[in-house]
């Protein structure tokens, strides 16, 4: 469960934790977009090490610690995958090339896991409502998401204690073949499921009694306003799209094996 | 026989849960784990079948240290029934349900089979045995729960909070149930708020607070000790409120039991009566 861990926002007040959500996300987007845009590995690293200064600003090193080696089994599967295949691809000879491929397309992977991380570790949950309000998403469809965003460590919660109680009725989660194994989580997932729908469900039922939706036009106590900070971080989004453009078209980008 | 000496535990988030617990429970012991919230009752017996490892410091079972077996090896001797149902049921049948663990210890068919219809008698679920354990009711969930464990007759057994969302007959059910475990031998620890179902069934009383264990005793000595129970924020039950406040006309303040406490005011009106 330590992916969700790395998900899971604490409140505590940073230089970070204060940003506005909206350019935060516009950031998170931008290295998303930069990411996708570069498969070698030399820019992959630059975004990669782009994002430890706001961990060591926001002060979320563990938990964003934690969320990258909750990502290190897919991490690893990308990684064997692409180098399977180049190797057949490749006529049954292992490239250096084709490794810094396959590095460069995990290290891709790790980038956009440890932005997300970064973007939901520092982003309380009812700030990122305000934001999808203030942008004029329906407030339907924001509720629905900060709710989900906010049952994310519950039902994390919630499996941990499913994994107990089948343990104790001697589930043994790492046993057998890949096939066994996961349907060793069948008796987890079914309790966790048929738990979340009735909780849905109880809770749609407390809202529903509580009036909500009673009133169409919906105010807020608080606005989102961009200060001095927000703006440097677009300033910075700007920088490392115009940066990565520019690579893009008009640097060539050095591949590490022709150094050796 | 459960040993635990001088454990001591701390969850990844940095919480410790326990701090310095020895405590040994014998074989065939009634044992009632009680405190607030957040005293550590339920992490104390998530170890008693290495659910969970201690920081530090040693729980063994039957001379056999936690930290050195399965959680799945230990489960055979020690049975854990979970507060909410709805945290292990997914079979399609009441029957399957019970099978599972059956299953996953590796029993034979007929043994399964054989098991499966003692534990389903001995809840009262026969009738459910083909019925989705969803379809039930929040008692008979909770029922299904205690027979999947029930089913390989562990010595040990273990419940977290039993009598929640349970109906008066239920308890009083729970209640004869437990002591017919009891007259078989079994160990059975429960970890519990409910002073009253306590009260009634007078075990051994173990009250924790802050991941101590504060006191330990029989029954009707804790649970009318005002001291101890104020410290852990659990209020007497009634019978004992009653007897606390009749102390200065001369009875006895340790009483819990109903049938006690009849007799003794029963003897005290005949006294006065002229």
């Amino acid at each position: 469960m330590s992916v969700f861990d790395g998900l899971k926002f604490r409140r505590v007040y940073s230089p970070i934790h204060n940003l506005d959500p909206r350019i935060k996300f516009i950031y998170v987007i931008a290295v998303f977009v930069a990411a996708i845009m570069f498969g070698s590995i030399l820019p992959l690293v630059a975004l990669f090490l782009l994002q430890v200064p706001f961990v060591l600003l926001a002060g979320v090193q563990r938990e964003w610690l934690r969320s990258l080696r909750g990502a290190l089994f897919l991490a690893l599967i990308i990684f064997f995958t692409n180098v399977l295949f180049k190797w057949i691809g490749a006529g049954y000879v292992l490239l250096l090339t084709d490794l810094e491929f396959s590095a460069a397309m995990t290290l891709r992977f790790v980038v956009l896991v440890e932005s997300f991380s970064v973007f939901f570790l520092t982003t309380s949950p009812d700030l990122l409502g305000l934001a999808l309000e203030q942008s004029h998403v329906p407030y339907e469809f924001s509720f629905a998401f900060t709710t989900a965003v906010r049952f994310v460590p519950v039902l994390a919660e919630e499996a941990q204690t499913i994994m107990d109680a089948q343990k104790a009725r001697g589930l043994e989660l790492e046993k057998g073949g890949f096939m066994k194994r996961i349907r060793n989580y069948v008796p987890v997932l079914i309790p966790l499921i048929v738990s979340a729908i009735r909780r849905s469900l109880e809770l749609a039922e407390a809202m529903e009694s509580r009036a909500w939706g009673a009133t169409k036009k919906r105010t807020n106590l608080y606005g989102l306003t961009l200060h001095r900070g927000d703006f440097g971080l677009l300033a910075i989004t700007i920088g490392v799209l115009v940066l990565a453009i520019y690579v893009f078209f008009f640097v060539p980008v050095p591949s590490l094996a022709q150094f050796f | 026989m459960i040993v635990v000496e001088d454990v001591h535990f701390k969850y990844p988030s940095g919480v410790e849960a326990l701090k310095g617990v020895s405590l040994t429970i014998k074989d065939g012991e009634f044992v009632a784990i009680m405190g607030q919230n957040g005293a550590g009752k339920t992490t104390l017996v998530k170890h008693f079948n290495g659910l969970l490892k201690p920081s530090s410091g040693t729980i063994r079972i039957d001379g056999v240290e936690t930290t050195k077996t399965t959680i799945a090896t230990l489960s055979k001797t020690v049975g854990f029934v979970f507060q909410n149902p709805d945290h292990q049921l997914f079979s399609e049948t009441v029957e399957e349900e019970v099978a599972f663990a059956l299953k996953n210890f590796g029993f034979k068919q007929e043994t399964i089979q054989k098991q499966i219809t003692w534990a389903l008698n001995l809840l009262s679920l026969t009738q459910y045995q083909k019925t989705s354990p969803f379809m039930l009711s929040g008692g008979e969930r909770k029922r299904v729960a205690l027979a999947s464990v029930l089913a390989w007759d562990p010595q040990i057994l273990i419940l977290d909070e039993p009598t929640i969302g349970q109906d008066h007959e239920q308890k009083e059910k729970l209640r004869q149930f437990i002591m017919q475990l009891q007259t078989q031998g079994k160990t059975i620890v429960i970890v519990t708020h409910d002073v009253e179902f306590v009260a009634e069934c007078n075990p051994r009383v173990v009250l924790m607070k802050e991941g101590r264990i504060v006191a330990d005793g029989e029954g009707k000595d804790i649970l009318t000790n005002t001291a101890a129970l104020l410290e852990s924020s659990i209020v007497l039950p009634q019978i004992a409120q009653i007897f606390t406040q009749l102390e200065p006309f001369g009875f006895p303040k340790n009483v819990i039991d109903i049938y006690e406490a009849k007799d003794l005011l029963l003897k005290a009106w005949e006294k006065r009566r002229p």
